[in-house]
């Protein structure tokens, strides 16, 4: 579990000077002993807009937020467990792996009914499946890489469905799960495979209603759902709100309860200020975290005792102090988040480069190196950031002057988003702010990016490292938790510490104040997870 | 007359035909590409094959003189396309918001009117009095305050105050008046007081030059009532350059309420402009580009014919 409770504990202590009022964590206990009650219209805001409808084709939680009620998925993250990691069945009643680790079945729940009242059976995820792992020349599968291991979907009755894979797959139910993949209907998808990038039709809690491009997105019950007794809200509306203070005012007018992405430590004290004791806040680590990414084409980070230099020179638990208190950041971490079933616990995690608390010693050490390389005292590189207030602006202010402590003058170049990224894949760029994010904690889906470029689509880096493929490789097909453990150990030191091909800054932060009204909703450290809103109801 | 107006009507094709080819080739300088935004970017799963189906769909992958000749061929028959991120027809999107921008800007102008003219007319009347040192102050303070700021001050203050936001959904006028004025009412004063700060000064000194002149003089001279002197001699000629100012700021407001629409939440045209370009979306963003430069023109058209109208010297030929 991740320790949320005491690291919100401490947050609220900072947060009760201001306003008295945090009542961090508690709803989810307060929840199990309250009894829902049906009725209501939960409104929230979503921050920005999908390109198109269809989850296979997107990657962004702006489609996931309005959408997600609507649909469902074989697999889903556990709605109560606040690591996001423990998977259960959606469709899927159950589920048995083959010893062998290459076979998957599943057993699909009767009686589940379409929007448009037809049956929902294993040949409906079977076509939603291939349209996802194996799609026609035509369509874009946004996910398909992740799907690699997978050889074969059957279904040879209404209720079973078979996943037969080439080699054994250690994320196959993670993958499963994935917040992404809808489960759309065989004939419309027979008739017309593009059909769900413009229209909405799922067999979730919530039946679609309408979505007015720019403004709103409306969902009403599913009286025909699955599981009988939910979901207890009558409706969802979901408005499309881009500006930050615009997002923070429509929350603490109660025009919204909710904004599902997450706040900053400054809009949640404005909310709990002004709300009190009709705020709720959840906080968590966040499974996104900001990354120093440095051009191994260019000198002097081609030579890693620079590399190492540059993560050497943070001070990670002082800058988690100060920062956490500024931005969306907050705890250390390394390749997986801090509490997860495969993060490094934190004394070995003080063993790799930069995560020493001898800062003096690690700086010194940093700077031994950069004379070793000839980099000399006063060297000035660029370091791109995009343009994004937070948390990229004040994570790299925090870096100049971490690198500023070893003698080098990082110049921040804050560019457009967009020129930002071109310059990362063009290769056009010394040192660069970089940025992941996964819809689920999990080394295959965490680790992908560090791959090899020409394996990884956004190494940008730009380095080859057969030894670091190999160990992703390892870890993904070991099917003991405490082998894949040790491979994604070895990973980790592998690509922040011995070759330090790129590293961590500090792991974003989550932050959702809420209505108190809300409840039967935990918070996890993906954005991209439990939204389907079947639980969710409000208690006036 | 008849010949005038059509000479001008065909004037402006020329005038969007260069809007046209610069906006076109601008587009394609700027660094950036749509396709590896949606599909690579943060997605380590990106795959060539994907970049390159999505390219081909989108006629990227065609030669840039290709894609040219078929934006101009969509042009000249009225239509233009789909949009790139969203793939809905481009008039689809701007029917969406067009609606709710040309409301604001009606409702601005009708703000901008209302404080402008008589502020700026009595200013000159009372030319270095109180009065006048009142309305410069008011106009000033118009002038160096940003709509957005202001907006903001509007929000902050009815939340604060009165813990009230307008309503964050748009309504049109004709489902629900008061729904509708609720919302945008207040980006209205907002844009409209800094809209009327530059129009009243502008009707203050048209004023004061107006009525030094000669006819201002003789009409006096032969002992016309003052209020009819000033609403028939001195006020529609000095209305000349205020009306090309409102009409070019009326065209403005069609699409550059960007930061102000964000502040207020409105599902207007500044915001899909920016996310136009934000997005690389060459063909929205080629719409948007056509769209206000054909406001900007067809507005300058009416501004000439209501010269004529205006000021009897004027003749239209």
């Amino acid at each position: 579990m991740i320790p949320v409770r005491s690291r919100s504990a401490a947050h609220r202590g900072l947060v009760a000077g201001l306003a008295g009022w945090l009542l961090l964590s508690l709803s989810a206990a307060a929840d199990a002993q309250e009894r829902p009650r049906y009725g209501g219209e939960l409104v929230y805001v979503v921050p920005t807009e999908p390109a198109s409808y269809d989850g296979h084709r997107e990657g962004t939680f702006a489609l996931i937020h309005p959408l997600a009620p609507i649909y469902s998925t074989l697999l889903r993250f556990d709605p109560n467990d606040r690591t996001g990691t423990k998977v259960v069945g959606d469709l899927a009643e159950s589920w048995r792996i083959a010893k062998d680790g290459r076979t998957y079945t599943f057993k699909i729940r009767r009686g589940v009914k379409f929007h448009d009242g037809s049956d929902l059976t294993a040949k409906d995820v079977k076509a939603s499946y291939d349209k996802i792992v194996n799609p026609p020349a035509d369509v874009i599968s946004y996910r398909k890489g992740q799907y690699t291991a997978i050889e074969a979907i059957e279904a040879p009755d209404p209720t079973t469905v078979v996943f037969r894979l080439k080699w054994p797959a250690a994320s196959l139910i993670t993958a499963l799960a994935s917040p992404f993949n809808w489960i759309y209907k065989a004939d419309i998808l027979a008739k017309d495979v593009h059909w769900y990038e413009t229209h909405v039709m799922g067999s979730g809690a919530f039946v679609f209603v309408e979505h007015v491009r720019g403004s709103h997105w409306v969902g009403k019950k599913n009286p025909s759902y699955w599981d009988k007794g939910k979901p207890y809200l009558d409706g969802y509306r979901a408005l499309v709100v881009k500006d930050g203070n615009a997002q923070v005012a429509a929350v603490r007018a109660e025009r919204a309860h909710v904004q599902f992405r997450g706040f900053t430590p400054a809009e949640r004290d404005s909310i709990v200020q002004a709300l009190g004791p009709k705020v709720t806040v959840q906080e968590s680590p966040w499974d996104c975290v900001l990354l120093v990414g440095m051009n191994h084409e260019k000198k002097p980070w081609d030579d890693k005792r620079a590399r190492r230099a540059l993560t050497l020179a943070l001070d990670r638990y002082q800058g988690s102090q100060a920062l956490s208190r500024i931005a969306i950041v907050k705890s250390v971490g390394g390749v997986q988040v801090p509490g997860t079933p495969y993060a490094t616990p934190p004394a070995e995690l003080e063993k790799l480069a930069g995560y020493s608390h001898d800062i003096a010693k690690s700086r010194a050490e940093a700077k031994r190196l950069l004379k070793e390389v000839g980099v000399p005292e006063g060297f000035s590189f660029s370091l791109k950031n995009r343009n994004v207030p937070m948390p990229y602006e004040p994570v790299a202010i925090w870096l100049v002057d971490q690198w500023r402590q070893i003698g080098l003058t990082a110049r921040h170049e804050f560019i457009e988003s967009t020129k930002w990224e071109a310059d990362l894949i063009a290769g056009n760029y010394e040192v660069s702010v970089d940025t992941q994010c996964s819809y689920a904690v999990d080394p295959d889906l965490d680790l992908y990016k560090f791959q090899s470029m020409g394996i990884s689509g956004n190494n940008y880096g730009r380095y080859v490292d057969k030894t670091l493929d190999d160990l992703y490789q390892k870890q993904s097909r070991a099917l003991d938790a405490e082998e894949r453990k040790k491979w994604v150990r070895d990973f980790e030191r592998r690509l922040l510490d011995e070759e330090a091909h790129y590293f961590y800054t500090l792991q974003w932060h989550r932050i959702i104040p809420h209505s108190a009204k809300m409840r039967g909703w935990t918070v996890t450290p993906s954005h991209f997870v439990n939204n389907q809103l079947d639980g969710v109801w409000l208690s006036e | 007359m008849t010949k005038y107006i059509v000479k001008r009507l065909l004037l402006m094709i020329p005038t969007l035909l260069g809007v046209a080819v610069l906006i076109f080739f601008l587009m394609r300088i700027v660094p950036g590409d749509i396709v590896e935004l949606r599909f690579a970017g943060e997605s380590a799963y990106a795959q060539k094959e994907n970049l390159d189906k999505e390219r081909a769909r989108l006629g990227l992958d065609q030669p840039v003189w290709r894609q040219f000749l078929s934006w101009m061929g969509g042009l000249a028959r009225f239509d233009l396309g789909t949009s790139m991120w969203t793939g809905a027809p481009i008039t689809e999107e701007i029917r969406l918001r067009f609606a709710l921008s040309l409301q604001l800007a009606i409702m601005a102008t009708i703000v901008a009117i209302l404080l402008a003219i008589p502020l700026g007319v009595i200013a000159a009347l009372r030319q270095d009095t109180w009065i006048d040192y009142v309305v410069r102050v008011i106009s000033i303070a118009g002038l160096a305050t940003p709509s957005f700021w202001l907006g903001i001050v509007f929000i902050l203050g009815l939340l604060i105050i009165f813990k009230w936001l307008p309503p964050m959904v748009y309504t049109p006028f004709w489902v629900n008046p008061v729904q509708n004025l609720a919302q945008l009412i207040w980006p209205a004063l907002a844009v409209g007081y800094r809209y009327s700060a530059v129009a009243t000064r502008m009707t203050r000194s048209a004023m004061l030059e107006v009525l030094r002149e000669d006819y201002i003089r003789t009409a006096r001279a032969k002992g016309l009532w003052e209020k009819l002197i000033l609403s028939r001699h001195a006020l529609k000629n000095a209305m000349l350059p205020v009306l090309t100012v409102i009409a070019l700021e009326f065209a403005f407001l069609i699409g550059g309420l960007v930061v102000t629409e964000q502040v207020f939440n409105l599902n207007g045209l500044g915001l899909l402009f920016v996310e136009a370009v934000g997005h690389r979306d060459y063909t929205l963003t080629q719409a948007l580009v056509m769209l206000v430069a054909f406001v900007f023109i067809f507005v300058n058209f009416l501004v000439d014919l209501a010269y004529a109208w205006l000021d009897p010297r004027i003749r239209l030929r």
